[in-house]
């Protein structure tokens, strides 16, 4: 078992007459990527911004390695962000902004100056110490966020929408770059975000966030697999999310057709939300599915099409390497295994969160 | 074509605008005392000026008002900006809209109300009215030439210092005033000019027995005008617009630096 960095415990947090966190509680273990994942406004912000001290939750409290840091100061917390515009010292060189936080702690010189010249090799812009930060583009500024952070030695590295402001190449590149900055530092990354693929792509653990609420914790497998519920499975891709009956264990009705699953336990003519990700929809010769229906509606996507098929009244997303023309009759077949059976909703928070779907 | 008729429109304009300005100049090196005849080249009018006691301890009074007016008002002004940093936008536009009324409103009503003030509670007139109602028509200039940094400040520089491990005052010293400090500078020269050449507020705040440049013009005038003011308000308007320039120029300056 991994041991535990970073624990938040009951934190709430109002701006105003407006609830962005509400009894929130999160464990982050040492020497891992955990993302915080969300649509704006969600709180995952608010969230990085208390684990870095610049708000101070109304209740609750965050505990960084056994010790109790809700009123800690900012600059008296042995971590560092990066923040989503960069904010680098434009009165001062390259060097000096990585040197900012070294001098501040009283470091020799030539101490600071091995660490400016590492920081900068480690985010690959040896050379750069006498530039001016307005002379580099987005991507390079905010290499140059990290670098300064990084020089610190933090335990712990916050990043707040670091890659928001790039063009989706570099963000794809510098995707990669943070991931192998990551496993060179050792150190524990909490990542905010709103986008999922960047979720899925570097972290360790998603942690899935809407209205104040955790929806989901995992694994990216876990998060994208088994959404827990409708707002996880909408927001983490594309897919049909349809209201269905649990005949019994393995059985679900869903559009008056039944399907057999691998879910158990959730008794016997049950309403449920089942969760069918694009891509897993089989389109047959019509009488060879499950359910036949007609091609609708047909994009092309690069890596594939995207198609809307008319079956049992409700619109499904397929997406398949395999053209199928609009008006084509068609027959739906899901694996067993690609049915994801979801509670619906009991609760009045629930209910709050999949209102916004 | 239309080129030639631009230039000498423009030339017009500029000859209405600054041809007062330059007969009075052109009249302070005048030999003769007569203003509608060239007596030949002099300047016995700035050397009289510069041995007239009265006008040197006006010229004392003036500089010294302007220099701590200035420096109070920029202070005054700077650190009310820093502090609506923190309010709502709405609260913000209804303070800067209070804090410009001096400055639109007519400069004899500010110097009336600021007499009536001044007896009422009982502050002798003088150095110090003039000084305390300099600060308060300075401060909205300061106020006018700082807030538009702290609009286009990114804030997130200030916290990332503090996640650096300033302490909050080193932080806003190398982060929020090295990007106001341009506002700060433009500001104080606003309101040192401001302050040298304000005549109306300053007339109806003085009392009697204590002159400030303007003032002591006015007075000359009424006993009829000699040459030495002519050279004095020379002096005067090449001041002022040297300041103008200097601001103006370092406004550019940034202009620049930001591309």
């Amino acid at each position: 078992m991994p041991k535990t960095l970073i624990s938040l415990e009951h934190i709430s947090k109002s701006f105003g007459s407006q609830l962005v966190l509400d009894d929130l509680s999160l464990s982050i273990y040492e020497n891992s990527f955990v993302t915080l994942l969300g649509p704006s406004g969600c709180g995952k912000t608010t969230t990085l911004r208390i684990i870095g001290g610049f708000e101070t939750p109304d209740n609750g409290r965050v505990i960084f390695d056994g010790e109790d840091i809700t009123r800690l100061a900012p600059n008296k917390r042995q971590l560092n962000t990066v923040f989503q515009k960069y904010a680098l010292f434009t009165n001062m060189n390259i060097a000096e902004n990585i040197a900012f936080g070294l001098k501040i702690k009283n470091k020799p010189e030539s101490y600071i100056k091995d660490k400016i010249s590492y920081a900068l090799k480690l985010v690959n812009l040896e050379g750069y110490e006498t530039r001016m930060p307005d002379s580099l583009s987005g991507g390079q500024q905010q290499r140059i966020a990290i670098a300064r952070a990084i020089v610190n030695e933090p335990k712990v590295l916050l990043l707040d929408e670091p890659l928001g402001a790039l063009d989706l190449k570099l963000r794809q590149d510098m995707q990669y770059e943070l991931k192998r900055l990551k496993e060179e530092l050792g150190i524990t990354f909490i990542y905010v975000t709103h986008d999922q693929e960047e979720a899925l792509t570097m972290s360790d653990h998603i942690v899935v966030m809407n209205q104040g609420y955790i929806q989901q914790e995992g694994t990216p497998e876990q998060i994208y697999n088994e959404p827990e519920n409708a707002f996880v499975a909408d927001f983490i891709g594309d897919s049909n999310i349809i209201r269905s009956t649990m005949i019994r264990d393995e059985l679900v009705e869903i559009l008056g057709t039944r399907f057999a699953c691998v879910d158990k336990g959730f008794g016997e003519n049950k309403p449920v939300d089942v969760v069918i990700r694009p891509e897993d929809v089989e389109l047959l010769p019509p009488g060879e599915g499950s359910m036949d229906g007609v091609v609708t509606g047909l994009t092309f996507k690069g890596v594939h099409y995207e198609m809307d098929v008319e079956a049992g009244g409700f619109e499904w997303l397929v997406h398949s390497t395999r053209l199928s023309e609009v008006g084509k009759k068609v027959s739906i077949k899901v694996d067993p295994f690609n049915l994801q059976i979801m509670n619906v909703p009991e609760s009045e928070d629930e209910e709050a969160i999949s209102e916004t779907v | 074509m239309k080129k030639i008729l631009e230039r000498i429109y423009l030339g017009i304009i500029l000859l209405f605008m600054y041809a007062p300005i330059v007969t009075l100049i052109v009249l302070s090196f005048n030999l003769s005392k007569s203003r509608a005849r060239w007596g030949g080249f002099t300047l016995n009018w700035y050397i009289r000026l510069f041995s007239d006691r009265a006008v040197a301890s006006a010229l004392m009074n003036t500089l010294s008002i302007a220099v701590l007016a200035t420096i109070f008002s920029t202070i005054i002004g700077t650190i009310t900006c820093i502090a609506m940093i923190g309010l709502s936008p709405r609260l913000r536009s209804v303070i800067t809209g209070v804090t410009n009324i001096p400055m639109i409103n007519a400069d004899i009503v500010t110097g009336i109300s600021l007499m009536l003030l001044f007896r009422f509670l009982h502050i002798g007139s003088g150095f110090m009215t003039i000084l305390l109602a300099h600060i308060t028509f300075d401060i909205p200039f300061v106020m006018l030439s700082v807030m538009p940094r702290i609009k286009n400040m990114n804030f997130y520089v200030y916290e990332a210092a503090l996640d650096l491990g300033a302490t909050p005052f080193y932080a806003f010293r190398k982060t929020i005033l090295p990007d106001l400090m341009p506002g700060v500078i433009s500001g104080a020269l606003m309101a040192f000019t401001m302050s040298l050449d304000d005549f109306i507020i300053t007339y109806f705040t003085k009392g009697s027995g204590f002159e400030t440049l303007s003032t002591l013009i006015y007075n000359e005038v009424k006993r009829g005008i000699q040459p030495e003011i002519y050279a004095l308000s020379a002096i005067i308007f090449v001041v002022v617009l040297t300041l103008l320039l200097i601001n103006s120029g370092a406004s550019d300056n940034i202009i620049k630096e930001k591309k």
